[in-house]
């Protein structure tokens, strides 16, 4: 792991379903949007980049540390990847309370690799007064703070957004675009964020990968 | 023990009962692993065979109980390759044992507790696990701290419905086990046994109460039970 690698770099071919997507870039530090229409297969990019779906072929490195590259034979699994994953879905644990659903990756992170103190995370989202709630019970803009709490607190070192504002209604959107830029400009995690609307693209990041329809 | 000739139960009834409730839950306690094993493969994995397997696990249901007892009969006694290793490796025989019973009662329930912990693993949402392995879990953790808190009530059914058919359990029994009053003789076996005894009806009516006692009790048990999984899941709500 070098410094001064890249962020993201990223050559892979996925199967999905029939279609063969190939993805080529290299982006550096700061928010790398991926911009496409839905069905582009922008998710399936995430996924594998996550470890959550095997690429046919390819290679995978984040800041230098190889993820996955079929000739070496390297694949991480997850757990070892250390993104931080924002899910479209939000993907809450429906049976745990909003604080074990925090505490979930923050206990696993070594302590070391905390890079986000618990209260700062809990100030910066602004949801230390869910924390006894259960996920059914929060509103969409209240589920999506949470979900970008849990990925933060479980010690990444580079996140991935999909579509964080897809599940919050208009009168929060501008509430969730201002968190993600502050956490854009003080968190220094390279951020991989795919999106279908240009204004929300052009608003927040730093270059646009383009993904056209397959 | 002199209290049990004091009390409303017989000492012979006292021995049936306890016998039974030993053989169902042995039956259950050693049925709930493996169906367990067969739920996660049929619903998770894909492989070839995999109709022959669910075919197979279901046959207990679908065979007369006589027909299962019977090839229970060819599979475990001690003169076939099976029985035989059993008993030379684990000293574990079958045939006329109250252990008989218990292995009688748990291929009959196998295949309620497989379809049960089945339908409830197929509800857990994939996508929550693979939450938590982006989150640091490894598939253990990940099993152990969602799969299984989600999928518990399927397994609570799975034992109430378990236990349910195995104190029920007769035609494979008393093929496979016998019907020996102390050792294989459960609460169905002991209502038959008194049924070809002339006059005595009192005897019936007492065994076929005491067996409406015990299962709604275990209605009654596993209401309270599932209703108490259910408070502790609802009580950070609001």
């Amino acid at each position: 792991m070098s410094s001064d690698a890249p962020a993201f770099e990223i050559a892979v071919t996925l199967n999905r379903g029939r279609l063969r997507l190939t993805y080529d870039f290299t982006a550096g530090p700061g928010l790398t949007a991926l911009f496409g229409p839905s069905g582009a297969g922008k998710t399936s990019l995430l996924d594998a980049v996550a470890g959550l779906a095997r690429p046919a072929e390819g290679r995978i490195a984040v800041s230098g540390k190889v993820l996955y590259d079929r000739t070496a034979r390297i694949d991480l699994k997850p757990e070892r990847r250390r993104c931080g994953y924002v899910f479209q879905d939000l993907r809450l644990f429906p049976h745990r309370t909003v604080r074990d659903n925090l505490r979930y990756g923050w206990k696993l992170a070594q302590a070391e690799r905390r890079s986000l103190g618990w209260d700062h995370t809990l100030d910066l989202l602004g949801i230390a007064p869910l924390l006894d709630r259960m996920p059914a019970t929060l509103s969409g803009g209240e589920a999506q703070r949470v979900a970008i709490g849990r990925a933060l607190l479980s010690g990444p070192t580079f996140l991935l957004m999909d579509e964080p504002l897809a599940s919050v209604d208009a009168a929060r959107r501008g509430e969730i675009l201002g968190l993600i830029e502050r956490i854009r400009s003080e968190l220094k995690l390279p951020i991989l964020y795919v999106s279908h609307d240009r204004a929300e693209v052009e608003r927040l990041a730093d270059r646009i990968i383009p993904i056209p329809t397959p | 023990m002199s209290w049990f000739s004091q009390s409303w139960l017989s000492p012979a009834e006292w021995e049936v009962l306890i016998l039974s409730l030993k053989v169902s839950g042995v039956a259950i306690v050693a049925a709930l692993p493996a169906s367990f094993a067969i739920a996660w493969m049929l619903a998770r994995w894909r492989f070839p065979g995999k109709v022959l397997v669910d075919a197979l696990v279901h046959l207990p249901l679908v065979l007369p109980p006589v027909v299962t007892g019977w090839l229970l009969l060819i599979a475990f006694s001690p003169n076939t390759p099976l029985g035989g290793f059993l008993e030379r490796t684990f000293g574990l025989t079958f045939l006329f044992r109250w252990t008989g019973a218990a292995l009688a009662a748990a291929v009959m329930a196998l295949p309620l507790m497989v379809r049960a912990i089945r339908l409830s693993l197929e509800a857990v949402d994939q996508r929550l696990e693979s939450a938590a392995r982006t989150l640091g879990a490894g598939p253990w953790r990940t099993f152990a701290t969602v799969t299984l808190p989600l999928s518990a009530n399927g397994i609570l059914a799975a034992l109430v419905l378990g236990l349910a058919r195995s104190v029920g359990e007769f035609g494979a029994t008393i093929t496979f086990a016998s019907n020996i009053p102390g050792e294989t003789q459960t609460l169905p076996l002991a209502i038959y046994s008194a049924l070809q005894m002339p006059g005595s009806d009192i005897q019936v009516a007492r065994l076929a109460g005491l067996s409406v006692l015990l299962s709604v009790g275990a209605l009654v048990l596993s209401e309270w039970l599932a209703r108490r999984s259910g408070q502790e899941k609802g009580r950070h709500v609001v």
